[in-house]
């Protein structure tokens, strides 16, 4: 949950990319941190395994700007992707304000895909969150590699009702990074409009 | 939603907070204290040490709590509630207060360890009152919504974030 400061005049949320291992979600916050500006960025510290696998998160803090006199703080966090790091993931979820579910395009990688979602409700509900009522987007990434399975295929397994916003992506080049971003940061904004007004 | 209730820190309750870091920095002969949200978010700091980077700081101790904690659950412990970090130079001692609250004390060979875990045991008892007290006022504003900067926005003031 947010964390409100009226001394510092500071509002700071956490958002989370989740997704199967080797989707991306490592990637996205690179291209994050490179193409932020100085002054809006801290430093990105990774947690990984000497293979640069994310052995426990990723963090970038960013500054976006302000609202009605408050500075807003969006601190990025990744989850470790492989299936045998669950614990890893739960503790990452606690108190998050938005999810970002990158999925991976690969034909070979579509299961995953579906498992790690599956992951992702499983690990909210146990935290106390309805997967329905947190803010969420879905990144399907890798849409440049020739083994990309069609978007109306992901949209079928993932997102069947059509109800969470997509954003089609490649990490790698950095196309789709910042839209999926800014998608989720106004979602949770609005849902702390939302939630004061409730 | 059933979890931990947004956490709203208002100045006076700040001031509190910061003032009695400050005292601890004091009684324990430390280099800085910080104090950090379970979650990651740095809540107040005192002391000494120019240049840190007290956002990693928040988000790693904040990581080493969450890890330590599930470790703790493996072995049927609820949580290991007190840490202490060696290193050659700076020590880290760490200490939750009000289950939410991770106190975090930096100190070196000035101080020792014991005279740190005695100041922190005083200082703990007062920031689990000043710290039960803002939850419950942050509960109370979730019921009555009232005061929350973010009611007041427009979708536009959210649109014009992101314009550039």
């Amino acid at each position: 949950m947010a964390f409100i400061n009226y001394s510092a005049r500071e509002i700071n949320c956490k958002l989370v990319y989740y997704g199967p291992g080797l989707c991306g979600k490592t990637t996205n916050l690179k291209r994050i941190y490179e193409r932020t500006a100085d002054e809006a960025k801290g430093k990105m510290i990774s947690l990984a395994t000497e293979t640069d696998r994310t052995l426990f998160f990723d963090f970038l803090p960013l500054a976006l700007g302000e609202i009605r006199g408050f500075k807003t703080r969006f601190h990025l966090y990744t989850v470790p992707g492989q299936v045998f790091y669950d614990a890893s993931r739960k503790l990452i979820l606690k108190g998050v304000d938005g999810v970002v579910f990158v999925a991976d395009s690969q034909e070979e990688r579509f299961e995953a895909n579906l498992e790690s979602l599956d992951n992702l409700k499983d690990n909210l509900r146990e935290q106390g969150y309805d997967i329905n009522k947190v803010p969420w987007v879905i990144q399907f990434n890798k849409r440049d590699l020739p083994n990309a399975v069609s978007l109306e295929e992901l949209h079928q397994a993932l997102n069947p009702e059509g109800k969470i916003q997509e954003f089609e992506a490649s990490a790698n080049t950095g196309e789709g990074v910042f839209e999926t971003l800014k998608a989720l940061a106004k979602l949770v904004l609005a849902e702390l409009k939302r939630g004061s007004k409730s | 939603m059933s979890l931990t209730p947004q956490l709203v820190l208002f100045e006076e309750d700040h001031k509190q907070v910061v003032a009695c870091a400050q005292r601890l920095v004091r009684d324990a002969n430390a280099k800085a204290v910080y104090l950090v949200d379970k979650n990651g978010q740095l809540v107040a700091e005192a002391g000494e040490l120019q240049g840190i980077d007290t956002t990693s700081l928040a988000s790693l101790v904040a990581g080493n709590i969450a890890a330590s904690g599930g470790l703790a659950k493996l072995i049927g412990e609820d949580e290991f509630p007190v840490h202490f970090h060696q290193g050659e130079r700076d020590n880290v001692h760490i200490t939750l207060v009000a289950q939410r609250i991770i106190l975090a004390v930096i100190f070196d060979d000035r101080s020792s360890l014991g005279l740190v875990r005695l100041r922190v045991k005083k200082a703990g008892h007062k920031l689990s009152e000043l710290f039960d007290e803002i939850f419950k006022k942050a509960e109370e504003l979730d019921d009555e919504a009232v005061g929350s900067p973010f009611a007041e926005i427009s979708d536009d003031d959210i649109d014009n974030l992101f314009s550039d």
